[in-house]
């Protein structure tokens, strides 16, 4: 075991699969001689070489066009988009190749890749660097979606991403890189190193897809969330001392049902966070999922607290980000009789 | 609001919407179109600095003169057997475009695009790869797969969507794959296939491979992003690649002017990225053939990545589901300037002394009936209608490797469904 944060753990997952496996290979902006903006795969090009890690032109659809036609050749491709802003330009790739390969070439060829892309805001990032656009993907049929929370979680969940067959998107909460993050943003960050979730192997280990994670036992509210807002609602509901049970998703798609539908039918109320805008958010889903699964177990109306449906402002950050003030008021509405 | 050009005495400024030469009913005249003399094209060294080659992007690689005679550097000495094989090649993929056309105009299937015109910008290139190059192509290169052997009742399969269609019933006509003979999974979306034949050249050149690839898109759609990102990334990284472009002159509707052919070549596009461009009279299948070897031979020997322009004439509708007497000069085909890749290639067989009216006509029937024969063998497995010829449970399978849940869930719900949908299928079963 050593101490890591979640940039140190994911470079350790990388390094991992490239010994374990000469088929995986890193491309992105910036990824190779100088190791990421955000250092993830610092040192990766000089201990593999440089036909394994290696800077590509800005141009997100050439960079997941190309990683598709490696794939299609028999490589494990591993993309970094540098900001999952900045993915736009290889949605089709995405959308109407990596996704649709199997299916339309009856599993002939497959795309076995993982696309890397830090996402979230609470950066100071504005309005380019900042997005949460993770349930465009989960809405596209053949992606799967992934989001750790941990430093220990996003090793393991990214070698498993890696060695699926079938597309992941993984994306990375840039804001809990270093800490994790309690949502209020005038305290000082704390590193991972003092949490027991910054305890990583150095080598090999798998957390599996489509597998949630129950993060703290209770009775009193299920609350759904995932990536930086896990550690967000665990401050919450600690300070308002509520008995929640807070459930980590780990994986969008595919979603693990019965940890949340053997929770909330515990609880009988249930809270879904996330920082993403909040149309066609992804916790609209969660929100239909639990009423049609859950429905004659529910005591309270189901609560969604999101971003706003506006781009992420620069300035006016903080008032933007679904932090503990607007947790706090939607579990009053939820659990406000048991703590009454 | 309008500027203010009082000061300046400037007019107004204009938009220009291009707008082809000819329209239905025009008389067309060609006389205008450059084409230079077969075999005065330089042949370069396959090493050449793209920068000393520049002047092929704008000339027109030709091979067979006016008399059919094979002249000049880039003849590429084939043997009588070889033309032989290309020119049956080509007449058996004309055969089956005229039948299988006419069978979506009876109804047995959704939709057929036709190739007619344009056989060699697949069968030449085809022939001058090896058999294990991987080929990305666009939707009219079916060419590629009579070239590597893939069987005509498989294609019809795919065509009627039937219960033999290897592709479970999941693509539109004429998609086809084969991983097995090389042929990359068709994409109805334009152009994707060039990044990710770059990708796949690049993995090759990592992996100390000697296999190449190769792809094709029109040149309307080298407009799209994924082309210029696919250029990019080819000079980057001195790909093993192939880019042909089939400048067919109309896409769809639009003509080439839509994607800037009103302002330069499309082969001119590989100087901007410091690529080996070659132009080819696309109608001319021994140039076709040779400028494929060509390129290659380039890519095989770490040279890096060719574009190459087949200036051809799309001589038919872009698929069934248009009409172009409705946006074009029927004239058009007949005037084209370059003839037909079929008439062009026998005549020079002819002229060799190894061919002859009589075996053409005798081949054409052949071609035909083996169509037929194929066709029939095909229609036995079904044909596009009724939606139950692949196993119900098809239609959830390949999404992802493994079911998850949520497609489990709908999948029961389809077979529910189609107890009530058809009662019949299920009294039958």
């Amino acid at each position: 075991m050593t101490t890591m944060n979640m940039i140190e753990a994911i470079n350790s997952g990388l390094d991992n699969m490239m010994a374990r496996d000469d088929d995986v290979v890193i491309m992105g902006e910036d990824v190779g001689y100088f190791g990421g903006v955000f250092r993830a795969t610092a040192g990766l090009q000089e201990k593999h070489g440089k036909t394994r890690c290696f800077d590509t032109p800005i141009s997100e659809c050439g960079i997941i066009g190309v990683a598709v036609g490696m794939a299609a050749y028999g490589m494990r491709p591993v993309p970094e988009i540098q900001f999952a802003d900045y993915i736009y330009p290889g949605l089709d790739q995405l959308v109407s190749e990596a996704a649709r390969l199997r299916y339309r070439s009856a599993a002939e060829f497959t795309s076995a890749i993982t696309v890397r892309s830090p996402f979230g805001g609470g950066i100071f990032g504005g309005q380019t660097h900042s997005q949460s656009p993770e349930s465009m993907f989960t809405h596209v049929c053949g992606l799967k979606t992934v989001i750790p929370s941990t430093p220990y979680d996003a090793k393991g969940l990214l070698i498993s991403a890696i060695e699926d067959n079938d597309p992941v998107m993984f994306f990375e909460p840039k804001r809990i890189y270093n800490g994790p993050f309690t949502g209020y943003y005038d305290k000082p960050v704390e590193p991972w190193s003092k949490f027991e979730a910054s305890e990583v192997p150095e080598d090999y280990y798998k957390i599996p897809i489509g597998k949630a994670n129950i993060v703290r036992e209770g009775d009193a509210v299920t609350v759904l969330a995932y990536g930086t807002m896990v550690h967000v609602a665990n401050a919450v509901v600690e300070e308002h001392g509520i008995d929640a049970e807070v459930i980590d998703l780990r994986t969008l798609v595919p979603l693990d049902i019965e940890t949340i539908e053997a929770s909330v039918k515990k609880t009988g109320r249930c809270l879904i966070i996330h920082e993403a805008t909040r149309t066609s958010g992804f916790g609209a889903e969660l929100s239909a999922l639990v009423q049609e699964r859950c429905f004659y177990h529910l005591e309270a109306p189901i609560e969604r607290v999101t971003g706003f449906d506006t781009p992420y402002p620069h300035s006016l950050e903080w008032a933007y980000f679904p932090g503990p003030v607007r947790i706090g008021e939607a579990l009053d509405k939820i659990v406000g009789e048991l703590t009454s | 609001m309008a500027g203010d050009n009082s000061k300046t005495n400037l007019p107004p400024l204009s938009l220009h919407v291009p707008e082809p030469k000819y329209r239905p009913g025009d008389t067309v005249d060609y006389s205008d179109v450059d084409i230079p003399k077969a075999g005065d094209q330089p042949r370069p060294d396959v090493s050449s600095d793209p920068a000393t080659m520049r002047e092929m992007v704008y000339d027109m690689v030709r091979v067979l003169d006016e008399d059919y005679k094979a002249v000049g550097p880039w003849d590429p000495k084939l043997s009588d057997d070889t033309l032989l094989k290309m020119l049956k090649t080509m007449a058996q993929v004309r055969a089956f475009d005229d039948r299988l056309h006419r069978m979506q105009r009876q109804g047995k299937t959704s939709f057929y695009m036709k190739s007619t015109g344009e056989e060699a910008t697949s069968v030449a290139a085809a022939m001058a790869l090896h058999s294990d190059d991987m080929c990305f192509p666009s939707y009219r290169q079916q060419g590629i797969l009579f070239v590597r052997g893939y069987p005509m009742v498989d294609m019809i399969n795919q065509i009627f969507s039937n219960r033999e269609d290897k592709l479970k019933g999941r693509q539109l006509p004429i998609m086809y794959c084969s991983r097995r003979l090389g042929f990359f999974s068709i994409s109805g979306n334009l152009a994707t296939q060039y990044p990710q034949a770059v990708g796949w050249a690049m993995a090759s050149a990592a992996k100390g491979d000697t296999r190449i690839a190769a792809t094709w898109c029109g040149e309307g759609s080298t407009a799209e992003g994924d082309f210029h990102s696919a250029m990019t990334f080819a000079t980057v990284y001195n790909a093993p690649i192939i880019m042909n472009v089939v400048n067919n002159q109309w896409a769809i509707s639009s003509f080439s002017g839509f994607a800037g052919g009103e302002r330069t070549t499309f082969a001119a596009r590989a100087a901007g990225y410091g690529i080996a461009g070659l132009r080819v009279d696309g109608n001319d299948p021994l140039a076709v053939y040779a400028a494929t070897q060509w390129a290659a031979e380039r890519a095989r020997t770490n040279n890096g990545p060719t574009l190459i322009e087949h200036f051809t004439y799309r001589a038919e509708a872009h698929s069934t589901s248009d009409d172009p007497s409705a946006y074009r000069s029927a004239q058009e085909r007949e005037e084209w300037p370059l003839g037909d890749p079929i008439t062009r290639l026998k005549r020079h067989l002819i002229h060799r002394g190894v061919w002859s009216k009589e075996q053409h006509e005798a081949l054409d029937k052949e071609c035909i009936e083996a169509v037929k024969v194929a066709t029939k063998e095909a229609e036995k497995n079904g044909i596009l209608g009724h939606g139950l010829h692949q196993p119900f449970e098809t239609m959830f399978q390949d999404v992802f490797e493994e079911m998850p849940w949520h497609l489990k869930e709908q999948s029961e719900q389809a077979n529910k469904e189609r107890e009530i949908k058809w009662p019949d299928a299920e009294a039958s079963k």
